[in-house]
């Protein structure tokens, strides 16, 4: 197998590594670069554990290459904080509504409605049911990230 | 949520508090056990069988072992060898579990060898290169044909594929049946689904030369981890620690990865290096050996003219797949709430294990309990529809009423307290139940399907062993302890230790909000911790809904325990007797002379360092341990038949209404309420959360979710485009209402509640799709109830 070398820009941090050309992106993020907050939870593109932001767009790590990502900049969940480590309202939001139990989904719900909410500042419930409708969770049902994504647009807005 | 009783004041417990544990997941650093990478880690990849059923001739691995990076080829004859047989939940001494499949491979799917390799790729690709020789032979799928006596034997040594066989009756059935005016019959179908985690099983091992310790990290939720390890391998437990503070990817009572675990472990010490195992997705759903119960009911109830139900026949089969584990006694829990939340004055059991040529099953969220549930309730709508009385009614004829506390029921279980009227009546008003079957009607008017479904169910909680003696009479385990430690250090902060580790449970928040509440402590400033094996006391693990129960229980005795300490330190300084002293955040004054007070840090400055000023001859610093039995546990089952199982029990009640298109037979949840009590809730948001996470499982359970295999033992269901978890799409809002009838047996009243929402909503969505039903004269009491089959229904290609 050959081997390339990748540099991309994760969170606003240039990072480099080696890998084959068959390393999937959440591999070569979580294994090589040691950003372990992106997670898998099938690697076949259903379950969005896996999402992080390519270049402004929500994709699925698990379904790329690396090497696809060699020079784009990418951003995960270690990215959502403010640059003194202060809660994006988002985070806070997920926090205040208990928006998860195990965790382990939250990195792709939070991409998801981040992504969501940039495009979209005031979605209604049935658009934050659309954003995340490709990312499964088996703790919530739900109904709590949908809250926690109201309150973090609410808050955004009274502050803008 | 609507909330219409007043709580008990408390200081901490029972309000909105934020949940300690979220911090690290919303930033990325949560310690899931996959992020643990170990320097020159070796990694397993699985060959697995592609025949239902086959002799292993023979294993070879030449080629395998020949690609650049693969390190060991481990067959399950080798493991044979070096190992003891896994523990089995019945008293099975023929059938030996071995991690992988030894002489015979028995289920499609099932692992035949370990590959390790420097990384998952290689040994992925190594797993191609190894050529097992396999000879087919005959194999068995359905439970009941697995019954007849022509059917191949999964265990041929065992001689039957009944695992088990057992009956009970409790109280005179036959006569309540004869004098019962009416009675009926139907059979009941609950399909093998699971809990199906996003993160599959992971665990790592590394073996300690120097220290001669095995360090385990793992994604586990289950009893007497490194025992069952250590039984395994002839290790002694302390040479075992398994690091409890890896967070869990979701578990539910599934994740029991005791086979992965002895693989790595036994690896690590032969090959002198880390070794991780992380299934992915197909090798989990299908070898991983983490299905759910796969159950037939055969119901019958007598009951008479003014809808009261007098005695109950269950008899339930259930297909355990190929290895016992613990799936019999999934069976067993039941029996703790065999009644329902009903007045029914007998019941028998009859309880029948099968092996068969599938994936084994594993503990799933309510032990059993989800499923009977299914069936009594669905029993109890036919009552009413035979009856022609209204299904709410049925049920409120029947159940067991709030002055009738303590309840014991025909198979020696005692309720502990409910009420089960005034939670009824509270959802169907907040729910506006006759505004529902209006909505219903009007749908219907428009020539559309549309139902109101309705459950009314029971959590057993606060999980016990009482099902071991009870299906194992060698097992006579009569405790199912938990512990907590309590540190306060020399500076003031209150350090909290647990043995387990969670799975988004909130053990952490539970810890530092009991102990900050008898304490009267800011529990922001508690740590709870997930301590190593070697460092924690006896704990068996978050099963059985038990955790607020026995883990706050054990917390609240040890917090007990510190404040009597403080209480003596400051007795003995003011030379007066401990009940003229007052109690207040942690400081302590003396009763009508205020101003004489010590505080907090004095006190424990005095524990730490000043002796002199300690009462005579007690112990310095300041920390205590509480070891907590299970309340109304300590006995095994009576002669009789009767046992005890679980202490506490949560009441639940679910009205969905939900329409069907009649052209595609695809069901649409327009409507979900639910009313819930589990005492007093010691993190409204931990309760909440969890009721609703449990609903959308239920959803899943009763429309979506089966583990399906073909006519010739396939596994079909090995991925998420094949096996359906429900999205935001088709898990709808959920209104709750609650109420809170505190436990007699707790320490504040709390009851469990991890399986709530789980243990009412298949129940609740069968009842709303067969009232959906109703009108065309039809019904359907198999789950799930998928699209096809219900739009086979409608077509008239079944009945
Ligand atoms: S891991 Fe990428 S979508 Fe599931
Ligand atoms: S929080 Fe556990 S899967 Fe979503």
């Amino acid at each position: 197998m050959s081997e390339h070398k990748i540099t991309l820009t994760v969170n606003g941090r240039e990072m480099s590594g080696h890998a084959e050309a068959r390393l999937t992106l959440v591999d070569f993020l979580r294994d090589v670069l040691g950003q372990t907050g992106t997670h898998i939870g099938c690697e076949h593109g259903v379950c969005g554990a896996c999402s992080v932001v390519m270049d402004g767009k929500p994709v699925r790590s698990c379904l790329m290459f690396a090497v696809m990502a060699d020079g784009h900049e990418i951003t995960t969940v270690e990215g959502l904080e403010g640059p003194n480590g202060e809660l994006s309202p988002l985070q806070d939001a997920f926090w205040e509504n208990h928006a998860m139990q195990c965790g382990y989904c939250t990195p792709g719900m939070l991409i998801a409605t981040h992504t969501l909410l940039q495009e979209n500042p005031d979605p209604d419930e049935a658009e934050i049911r659309e954003a995340i409708g490709g990312n499964l969770c088996r703790c919530t049902g739900y109904q709590q990230i949908v809250e926690a994504v109201q309150m973090a647009a609410k808050k955004v807005q009274e502050a803008s | 949520m609507t909330d219409t009783t007043a709580a008990k004041e408390y200081r901490y417990i029972t309000k909105k508090r934020r949940v300690t544990e979220d911090r690290r997941f919303i930033t990325g650093r949560g310690n899931f056990a996959a992020d643990y990478n170990l320097p020159g880690m070796l990694h397993v990849a699985m060959v697995t069988s592609p025949y239902a059923c086959a002799e292993i001739k023979g294993i070879n691995a030449e080629a395998a072992l020949a690609l650049p990076g693969v390190r060991y080829v481990l067959t399950g004859a080798e493991l044979f060898e070096n190992i003891n047989p896994l523990l089995s939940g019945l008293d099975l001494p023929n059938i030996k579990r071995i991690p992988l499949a030894h002489e015979r491979a028995r289920y499609a799917g099932e692992w035949v060898a370990a590959v390790v390799a420097e990384s998952r790729h290689i040994a992925e690709d190594a797993v191609e290169l190894v050529e097992v020789d396999y000879n087919p032979i005959d194999f068995v799928i359905d439970p009941e044909e697995a019954m007849q006596p022509e059917a191949p034997l999964v265990h041929p040594q065992h001689g039957s594929n009944i695992l088990c066989d057992k009956s009970w009756v409790w109280g005179d059935v036959d006569g309540d049946f004869d004098a019962a005016p009416h009675s009926l019959a139907f059979r009941a179908r609950w399909s093998r689904c699971s809990t199906i985690p996003i993160e599959t099983f992971v665990v790592t091992a590394k073996w300690d030369e120097g220290k001669e310790l095995l360090d385990v990290w793992a994604s586990i939720q289950m009893p007497k981890y490194p025992e069952q390890i250590a039984r395994a391998l002839s290790l002694p437990v302390n040479a075992i620690n398994v690091h409890f503070d890896v967070d869990v990817g979701g578990s539910y009572g599934l994740k029991r990865g005791i086979r992965q675990t002895v693989i790595v472990s036994y690896l690590t010490r032969k090959l002198r290096a880390p070794v991780r195992f992380n299934e992915d997705r197909l090798e989990n759903m299908s070898g991983g050996e983490m299905h759910g119960p796969d159950r037939i009911f055969d119901m019958e109830v007598a009951f008479d003219d003014e809808g009261i139900m007098h005695s109950l026949k269950i008899k339930a089969t259930d297909d355990a797949g190929c290895y016992p584990g613990r799936a019999p006694l999934q069976l067993g829990k039941p029996v703790s709430a065999i009644v329902g939340p009903y007045r029914i004055k007998s019941a028998s059991y009859n309880a029948i294990s099968v092996t068969t040529n599938k994936t084994s099953q594993e503990a799933v969220r309510g032990f059993g309990q989800a499923p009977t549930n299914f069936a009594i309730e669905a029993m109890v709508d036919k009552v009413a529809r035979k009856l022609g009385m209204d299904r709410d009614e049925v049920r409120r004829r029947n159940m067991i009423r709030a002055d009738e506390f303590p309840y014991r029921i025909p198979s020696g279980s005692e309720y502990d307290s409910g009420d089960y009227h005034t939670v009824l009546d509270k959802l169907q008003t907040s729910a506006g139940w006759q505004e529902l079957l209006t909505k219903r009607d009007a749908i219907r008017a428009e020539g559309k399907l549309a139902g109101v479904g309705i459950s009314t169910c029971l959590e057993p909680s606060g999980g016990n062993s009482s099902f071991e003696p009870f299906f194992n009479p060698k097992n006579d385990t009569t405790t199912w302890m938990e512990s907590c430690l309590i540190k306060v250090d020399m500076l003031g902060s209150i350090t909290a230790l647990m043995g387990t580790s969670t799975s988004g449970q909130g053990h952490e928040s539970l810890l530092s909000v009991v102990i900050g509440e008898i304490l009267e402590r800011d529990p922001d400033t508690i740590r709870g911790v997930h301590a190593e094996s070697l460092g924690a006391l006896p704990s068996n693990s978050p099963v059985g809904s038990r955790m607020a129960i026995m883990l706050g229980g054990a917390a609240a005795g040890a917090a007990e325990k510190i404040k009597k300490q403080l209480l003596e330190i400051a007795a003995h300084n003011f030379q007066l007797p401990v009940d003229r002293l007052i109690y207040d955040g942690g400081d302590i004054s003396v009763e009508g002379d205020p101003d004489k007070v010590m505080n907090w840090h004095l006190l424990i400055d005095i524990a730490h360092r000043q002796y002199h000023k300690m009462p005579l001859g007690s112990e310095p610093g300041l920390q205590a341990q509480h070891t907590w039995e299970v309340p109304t546990g300590g006995a095994l089952p009576a002669e009789d038949g009767t046992v005890q199982m679980y202490p506490c029990y949560a009441f639940e009640a679910h009205i969905p209404l939900i329409a069907i298109d009649p052209d595609t037979g695809q069901v649409e949840i327009l409507d979900y309420h639910m009313g819930h009590d589990c005492g007093t809730v010691l993190n409204p948001d931990i309760v909440r959360g969890m009721s609703l996470g449990g609903i959308a499982h239920g959803i899943g359970a009763a429309l979506y979710e089966k583990f399906e295999y073909d006519e010739g033992g396939q596994h079909l269901s090995g991925s998420f485009m094949d096996y359906l978890l429900p999205s935001s799409h088709e898990i709808p809002h959920v209104e709750m209402v609650k109420h809170y009838t505190p436990s007699p047996l707790t320490t504040f009243g709390q009851k469990g509640s991890g399986e709530s929402g789980y243990l009412g909503a298949p129940a609740a969505i069968a009842s709303a799709v067969n009232d959906a039903l109703a009108p065309l004269g039809k019904s359907i009491d198999t789950l799930p109830m998928r699209v096809r089959d219900i739009e086979a229904l409608l077509n008239g290609q079944t009945e």
